[in-house]
């Protein structure tokens, strides 16, 4: 009994909810950290290095999957759980009031999250899907003038100093030694699955490169087409994450059984929380789009 | 304070049994007087079509001084009308002005199915009831003295303001999910709150929560509507404490 | 017919346990066998089928409601009484019993009351051990506060919804045993007839208030709890669906009916607000604690009053005539019910009333008093030894709140008045009927295997109920008396077998209830049921009412046996059999209170001396007091159904013994 308790019922469905919403938040909390490194000086270094980390490092990755998990476990219980609230009036009122009795996030939990839940597979393919799989991902360039040359641009090692001159790295898929390159120096280096340096002759490796998600993400929001549109596109999302954190994140300490005398700074602490992270993260793409 | 006459007009639900289809009709009602409650002004509604040799409208109501629970109707978009705290039995004319035109529809909830006009069976929460809802003594002369096992004011008054609950189905009514939670939380917390429910707490909540979901009432998205309607004012924590009982239920 | 009350021989204090101990017993195994119906599922209906069931017995239980929990005794507000003595104000079983006997102005069964007392005690355990959350001081133990009649603090309450608390303990209970199978729930479903064989109770026939079908149901016994008949004054405290009608059809059937004339009227509800009203609303008798009740002393300023020139708050402490402490002053604002409510008539008919209505009746009942001394109390509480005007006031209204928020937030819903600011008014009205279908010790009826419980029988109350005693007679009845005196009738009926609902008995019954149906149904009148209620309350109030005299109960039984005949000639009821029909409902109730108000006028006109809820014009003494007459009533009237005639119904007196009391006048001074 009590097992089957604890997945079918309807209070077993919402602690499911409340803890995968909660564990959401946190999620947020530390991606805003990282994203807000884009508004740094230095953006590009601080911001690629901080992805790299946060596609590799083993324990980020176990989080990570937990994020996907409980992305995919909100969404599909909530569905559920909208489709059960749906059938549980199958004759509709002719008039009703409901603002007068309740808040407008509270009744509209499942259209924000559908918003939302848009939002985050477009943004996954405009950015993770581009991280992980696209063979063409731009690398991390800098330009070094030494005195009296011409400045150079090399690709960004991910050890201390190591930098790449860009003209000695052949790309992958890059066709070797071409009619067009003849004429220079054949390529000594050479990159392996992405982001792998390899030394071309002798077929070692000699260190990685970062992928420059941060020159994505500012193509992104300057794309001339449809950055304006993708700016628009990411502060109305951030809108109705703010209202689904609204009412979401005290709703999360409700649905867990928490009401006491915290409640207040609970409910305080989550209407902070809904203003200020949406409110950061959309100050982002704002701020890469109107500062061309 | 004043008492006067308005002129109303009512759209009201009818339908003439569960298996019909229903509809809104319009009734035009004159002097009315501001000092009737509503349900005497449906009265007055009932003698005028009566009067019409028209059938009049069924509704529940019972002792007319919201106790007994009975009255319900979901009044210009809203459970027990427009005022909070009070039945529609407590509702009064002088909430509505002269001309004003006025929605009455049933409870709308799968699990209370109406039965005829604004007449709903609200038999479900009986079954929640009778699947955990009391304690299991049984009747003696020699149950142990009342005194004997003190219980802290403060628990016991919550207890009480949780048993309050006179059972309308407002909160199912004006929850958008057609939720139950207000209803069995406080009945769950009234037990859950005094020692003499604690020998029973893990079963009653499984099972009070176990009928209540076969009853087809919806989930809790905590939007407060029902605590706000509630005639009584039951409170949200009463519905934390289910949640938490549940979980201690569950995990034994 | 005759009269045999089966009181036990025995020292008073004794009867009860020698009686149960003799009682004949049904064993486990044959309870199964045994079918019971119970009607009404109030305290007494709730707790009986509730206790018959646990015993193994197979209960049927029927209530007009969508659900038990909506009985009327849901809406009994002040509290319930119990001997405990946990306030060690000296109180005790006989206490009770004397204070019950007093207040009742002797014309209550002493063995009766007596058990009662006894197991008033039992019944706070038993509500308390299924989780009915009773107020409790600090300390964690019970708190108690004071009634109306009584000089010790022995009521226990939970806020200003004990009813509702306690019949929610019982249909916890009957919940219960539903669950478990052992009680069958009928909701929405109406008794109409009771069925007898070879002389006994065997059964009832009932109307699926939804589906319209007329059900036949059998049993060994029947439970009658259908509650009081206070509607038939149309307006009353009572629920808009109380109803005489199984306890009426009973004594159609040949129970006696006792004491029709015993009604009580409480003095603390709020008055009659216009044409339209439906019912009238109590204020707890628990408010008198606190509230002083008045009237203006000169009759120009009520008259101010009424016109709206003067408010309540402008005329002075001298002007104000407490005439309840004045007259009483031992007890106060918290003399009996009957006696409260006859000094408010006296003064509204002296024309000192004070509400702006036809009638001008309506007096006030007063916190400022109560606001300003327990605002001090609870200042000098908190250590301030030295409040302002208004840090007194602010914590009086804060303490009041506590008290009777509920009250006074139902009050302003009202009346749209703020009772914290301006004295409450209020007036009378009917409230309780003591009267009833007449049972015996072991609380059955002249109809053997049908017995009645709580209000519907003609009680342990005598002529006059004090506050909180009737929560504690039905649970008494329902939880600790008729579980033993049930299965002492039903041990003789363990060879009986199966009745079958089929016999010819049941058959006819059922076609005479259709045949009522169709009448109605086919009357094709003009006028509507609650046209004609409303024309017998008018008469119930104003002639059968707080004061009577033999002309005006003359006047009545005339004027309800014509209104009767109207009725039946030109009543409309529309709608059909086969579907939920409220005018139909009603058309039913009505017919057997236009029935029972002729009875009651009958009953008041022969009991010529004035007691406790029954007051004769012609029998007061010269202070209006009432007197009695103990020397030719000191019996209970109990009438025998004879026919379509109500005036050929027979009396048939019960003498009242007193044995182990000394029958006094009754004196609150």
């Amino acid at each position: 009994m009590a097992k089957s308790a604890l997945l079918k019922s309807s209070i077993a469905k919402k602690y499911w909810m409340a803890l995968t919403g909660l564990f959401l938040c946190l999620f947020l909390a530390g991606h805003l950290a990282g994203n807000l490194q884009l508004l740094l000086p230095n953006a590009s270094e601080k911001f690629n290095a901080y992805a790299l980390f946060m596609t590799t490092n083993p324990a980020v990755k176990i989080l990570s999957y937990l994020t996907y998990i409980s992305i995919i476990f909100h969404a599909v219980d909530g569905i559920l759980l909208t489709f059960q609230n749906r059938a549980a009036r199958p004759v509709r009122y002719v008039k009703t009031n409901p603002a007068a009795n309740s808040g407008f996030a509270s009744r509209n939990m499942a259209v924000l999250g559908t918003v939302i839940l848009i939002f985050i597979v477009t943004h996954m393919v405009n950015f993770w899907a581009r991280m992980h799989f696209d063979k063409n991902i731009p690398l991390m360039k800098t330009t070094i003038s030494v005195k009296g040359q011409e400045p150079r641009e090399f690709y960004v090692g991910t050890g201390d100093g190591q930098y790449y001159m860009v003209d000695q790295v052949a790309l992958e898929g890059e066709a070797k030694d071409t009619t067009a390159n003849m004429m220079m120096m054949p390529k000594q280096l050479k990159i392996v699955n992405r982001t792998e340096v390899y030394n071309a002759g002798a077929n070692v490796k000699v260190g990685n490169v970062y992928k420059d998600l941060h020159k994505i993400t500012v193509d992104f929001f300057r794309d001339p087409k449809v950055g304006l549109l993708a700016t628009l596109g990411y502060v109305i999302a951030m809108l109705a994450l703010a209202f689904h954190l609204w009412h979401g994140f005290q709703s999360a300490f409700q649905s867990l059984g928490i009401n006491n005398k915290f409640t207040p700074t609970i409910k305080f602490v989550g209407r902070a929380f809904a203003i200020i992270v949406p409110l950061l993260f959309a100050i982002i793409p704002l701020y890469i789009h109107f500062t061309k | 304070m004043a008492s006067k006459s308005i002129n109303i007009n009512l759209k009201v639900w009818r339908q003439k049994n569960a298996k019909a289809n229903g509809a809104m009709e319009t009734y035009k009602l004159d002097d009315v007087s501001t000092d009737s409650s509503f349900l005497e002004m449906l009265d007055q509604l009932n003698e005028q079509l009566v009067t019409e040799k028209k059938e009049p409208v069924a509704f529940d109501h019972d002792c007319r001084e919201g106790i007994c629970g009975m009255c319900s109707l979901f009044i210009n978009g809203r459970a027990h009308g427009p005022e909070t705290g009070i039945t529609t039995c407590q509702l009064h004319m002088r909430s509505f002005k002269d001309g004003d035109t006025i929605y009455i529809e049933p409870w709308r909830s799968k699990a209370f199915p109406v039965v005829k006009d604004l007449v709903v069976d609200r038999s479900a929460f009986d079954r929640i009831q009778q699947a955990g809802g009391f304690v299991s003594v049984n009747t003696s002369g020699n149950t142990i003295d009342a005194n004997s096992i003190p219980v802290p004011k403060q628990d016991a008054d919550k207890a009480f303001e949780a048993a309050a609950c006179i059972g309308c189905g407002a909160c199912v009514a004006t929850c958008k999910n057609g939720s139950a939670m207000l209803f069995v939380g406080a009945k769950v917390s009234q037990y859950a709150l005094l020692p003499q429910g604690q020998v029973e707490a893990t079963d009653r909540v499984l099972n009070m929560v176990r009928q209540m979901d076969e009853e087809g009432f919806g989930n809790c998205t905590n939007t407060g509507a029902c605590e706000i309607e509630c005639p009584k004012g039951i409170s949200l924590e009463n519905i934390a404490r289910m949640n938490r009982e549940f979980l201690k239920a569950s995990s034994k | 017919m005759k009269l045999d009350s089966k009181i036990p021989e025995g020292p008073l204090a004794e009867k009860w346990t020698n009686h149960k101990d003799h009682l004949k017993l049904v064993a486990p195994n044959n309870r199964p066998k045994i079918d019971i119906i119970v009607v009404g599922t109030g305290l007494a209906g709730a707790s009986a089928a509730a206790s018959l069931g646990e015993m193994g017995y197979n209960v049927k239980a029927f209530c007009f409601q969508d659900s038990p929990r909506r009985a009327h005794s849901i809406a009994a507000q002040g509290g319930i009484n119990a001997a405990k003595n946990y306030q060690n104000d000296g109180d005790s079983v006989y206490r009770l019993f004397y204070d019950t006997i007093k207040g009742g102005d002797y014309r209550a069964r002493e063995a009766n009351v007596h058990r009662l007392a006894e197991v008033s005690g039992n019944i706070i355990d038993q509500c308390v051990a299924q989780g009915v959350p009773f107020a409790r001081e600090y300390g964690g133990t019970l708190d108690n506060r004071s009634f109306g009649g009584v000089q010790v603090k022995r009521t226990f309450y939970a806020a200003g919804q004990t009813g509702q608390q306690l019949l929610l303990g019982a249909y916890s209970a009957l919940s219960r045993q539903i669950g478990l199978g052992r009680v069958k729930m009928y909701n929405r479903h109406e008794m109409l007839e009771l069925v007898k064989v070879d002389g006994k109770a065997r059964g009832i026939i009932a109307r699926n208030l939804i589906t319209g079908e007329i059900e036949r149901h059998a049993a060994h016994a029947v439970v009658i709890a259908s509650g009081g008949y206070g509607n038939v004054y149309f307006l009353s405290t009572n629920a808009m669906g109380s109803n005489v009608t199984a306890a009426w059809k009973i004594h159609k059937q040949g129970a006696a009916f006792a004491n029709p004339c015993y009604v009580q009227i409480h003095p603390t509800c709020i008055p009659v607000h216009g044409t339209n009203q439906s019912k009238l609303t109590l204020m707890s008798e628990s408010l008198r604690n606190s509230g002083r009740i008045w009237v203006p002393k000169k009759k120009e300023d009520a008259e101010a009053i009424r016109a709206g020139k003067l408010k309540p708050t402008q005329i002075a402490e001298e002007d104000r005539d407490y005439y309840l402490e004045r007259r009483y002053p031992a007890f106060g604002n918290l003399v009996p019910r009957d006696v409260a409510s006859r000094a408010a008539k006296e003064r509204c008919d002296a024309g000192y009333g004070i509400e702006s209505n036809a009638t001008h009746e309506g007096v006030y009942l007063d916190f400022s008093s109560e606001i300003k001394n327990k605002g001090k109390e609870v200042a000098y509480a908190h250590g301030n030894h030295n409040p302002s005007e208004e840090e007194i006031i602010k914590l009086g209204k804060q303490w009041i709140e506590e008290k009777y928020g509920n009250l006074f937030q139902m009050y302003q819903k009202i009346t749209d008045e703020n009772p914290y600011e301006t004295p409450m008014k209020i007036y009378p009205a009917v409230h309780y009927t003591m009267g009833g279908v007449w049972v015996d010790y072991n609380l059955q009826s002249t109809i053997p295997g049908c017995f009645v419980a709580g209000e519907a029988n003609f009680s342990d109350h005598g002529a006059n109920r004090l506050g909180a005693s009737a929560l504690m007679q039905g649970l008494a009845d329902g939880y600790f008396v008729l579980p033993y005196t049930v299965s002492n009738y039903l041990a003789d009926e363990i060879r009986t077998g199966k009745i079958s609902a089929d016999l010819p008995e049941f058959l006819e019954a059922e076609k005479s209830v259709k045949d009522q149906i169709e009448k109605f149904l086919n009357n094709n009148g003009s006028k509507s049921v609650d046209h004609f209620h409303k024309e017998l309350g008018h008469i119930m109030w104003n002639k059968v009412g707080m004061a009577r005299n033999e002309q005006g109960l003359k006047e009545a039984i005339e004027d309800i046996a014509k209104l009767r005949e109207e009725f039946h000639k030109d009543v409309y009821v529309p709608g059909s059999a086969e579907e939920l029909n409220p005018e139909l409902e009603k058309a039913f109730r009505v017919a057997d209170f236009l029935e029972l108000g002729q009875l009651m006028a009958m009953d008041a006109l022969q009991r010529k001396e004035s007691c406790g809820g029954h007051f004769r014009d012609e029998y007061q003494d010269a202070e209006g007091e009432t007197l009695r007459d103990d020397e030719n009533f000191s019996f209970v009237g109990a009438w025998e159904y004879k026919g379509k005639d109500i005036n050929q119904e027979q009396l048939h007196k019960e003498e009242l013994k007193y044995e182990f009391i000394k029958i006094a006048a009754r004196n609150y001074k």
